[in-house]
């Protein structure tokens, strides 16, 4: 299960953190209502998450809330997966 | 009544909400033409005040050129006030299409379509040409209108961390197998006042056959040896598929926008594009003065190179102040500040010394990097700059931040 939780760990530290950036982010570092992913660029996690489980997250649930931290995110991925 | 009491107070608390967290835009009334010295009053009711003004988007000071004042009352003789109708009923005029064909040749791109606004061309452009095969990748800090475009449109897309190509690179490579891609950027960032690296990006949507959109807005007129734009900055003219860019900044400031490109792009924003097939054209009095505006800044260069001797100017004093300056070559000036409070404290200090400037913060720029956005004109005077930076300096020495790089400006006051 944690290796959900890895690999979008790890694609959020490679999209959204520059070099520079001054920010370490872990499973409960707050993504969305942080400002450190803003809502137009969120889609490209979506597109990850759905090219990498095959699966499709409506709209409805692929929210600014769900997105909000690798924990969340990697608990809706599971229910997709059947798993949750 | 259907406006009920419940209802009225739901809309209420709202307004309060936005308030309370400090986003709430207050009234503010300019009582003279827009010019370098303004009259303003505000707050709503209070007496006039002459300030100068360094947050306006009139780049070349065209906003109450004589000549331009003066093409806009012939056209208000020659061609009337309104149109009463969309372009494609009975809304175009002769100099609809001249001002077409002048922004053609001054963009240096093959055809080009006027818009009520460039917010309209940007909300119209996607939808026209793109479709369910097709991906759009923008850079994360495109302007607003354009972010609502994309999502008017159902191509899929994708987006790169700002003006990095090598990221940009990599989607272009995750994305092909689209029908068509189409890179979207900013040719100037309006916040940052940072340049695309349009020559770079222009190579890699050859290299990797994807078109490119950039919105100019806050570049056509005055970046650019002979103020063509962002694309003539970094010699890549004729190479971009399109440009969107407005009437309402440099070129005169009044409003208005265009799609400006490939002919094929724009004749299907003619057949297709919803802002501009829902409507109503442009003022003829409007049109007739961006035709002149065109044709004064085809002529000479002397406004676009005021305005760079200006924003030169600018960037040493205030650096030399002591303030933290976003380094950068274009007339928009951040003077960071992080701090959303000492943002708008500082900008209200600067109202009080005859500086009208404003601030700015999260969510209209990213959390921790509030600023105070100046803006040059060339309708400026060296005087005025000087008065400018002095006042920074007597109000960046209250709040105690002379001096202070980033960290030091978030040790004192936090992010």
């Amino acid at each position: 299960m944690d290796d959900i939780k890895d690999a979008v760990l790890e694609y959020v530290v490679d999209e959204y953190v520059d070099e520079d950036d001054d920010i370490e982010v872990g499973y409960e570092t707050p993504l969305i209502s942080s400002g450190l992913v803003d809502s137009f660029s969120m889609v490209s996690l979506k597109v990850f998450l759905e090219k990498r489980y095959s699966i499709s997250l409506p709209d409805n649930e692929a929210t600014p809330e769900a997105f909000d931290n690798v924990n969340s995110i990697a608990s809706l991925v599971r229910r997709h997966l059947g798993q949750g | 009544m259907a406006y009920s009491d419940t209802v009225r107070k739901i809309f209420g608390q709202e307004i309060e909400e936005i308030k309370s967290r400090g986003l709430y835009k207050e009234k503010r009334f300019i009582c003279s033409p827009q010019d370098a010295t303004i009259r303003v009053e505000y707050p709503e009711g209070a007496e006039t005040t002459e300030v100068l003004n360094f947050c306006a988007n009139n780049y070349l000071g065209l906003s109450s050129h004589p000549e331009v004042i003066k093409a806009a009352r012939e056209g208000l003789e020659s061609r009337g006030y309104g149109m009463s109708s969309v372009r494609f009923i009975c809304g175009t005029q002769d100099i609809h299409r001249e001002l077409q064909t002048k922004l053609t040749d001054f963009l240096g791109t093959e055809d080009t379509l006027l818009f009520p606004s460039c917010m309209d061309a940007n909300a119209g452009v996607f939808e026209a040409v793109l479709g369910k095969e097709d991906v759009m990748i923008a850079d994360r800090l495109i302007h607003a209108s354009l972010v609502d475009g994309i999502r008017l449109c159902s191509a899929e897309y994708d987006t790169f961390k700002h003006m990095d190509t090598k990221h940009l690179e990599k989607k272009l490579q995750q994305h092909s197998d689209k029908r068509a891609r189409m890179v979207v950027t900013d040719g100037v960032f309006s916040m940052d006042g940072d340049l695309a690296p349009l020559d770079e990006m222009v190579a890699l949507c050859e290299k990797y056959d994807s078109m490119i959109l950039v919105d100019d807005s806050h570049a056509s007129g005055f970046i650019g040896k002979t103020g063509r734009g962002t694309h003539e900055h970094f010699g890549v003219m004729g190479r971009i598929d399109i440009i969107t860019t407005t009437l309402g900044k440099a070129l005169g400031g009044a409003s208005g926008g265009c799609v400006s490109g490939r002919r094929e792009l724009v004749e299907l924003c003619r057949q297709k594009a919803r802002p501009y097939l829902f409507s109503n054209s442009l003022s003829p009095v409007i049109v007739a003065a961006s035709i002149r505006v065109i044709d004064l800044i085809s002529k000479t260069t002397e406004r676009r190179d005021k305005l760079e001797w200006n924003t030169k100017y600018f960037r040493e004093r205030i650096t030399a102040a002591g303030l933290n300056v976003r380094p950068g070559e274009t007339p928009i000036v951040p003077v960071m500040l992080y701090n959303a409070k000492l943002a708008n404290d500082m900008a209200r200090d600067m109202y009080a010394e005859g500086i009208y400037v404003i601030g700015f913060f999260f969510p209209v720029v990213p959390a921790g990097a509030a600023r105070i956005r100046v803006q040059l004109s060339a309708a400026h005077e060296k005087e005025h700059i000087d008065k400018c930076v002095e006042a920074f300096r007597k109000v960046g020495n209250k709040y105690g931040i002379l001096g202070l790089d980033k960290n030091g400006i978030i040790e004192k006051y936090g992010m």
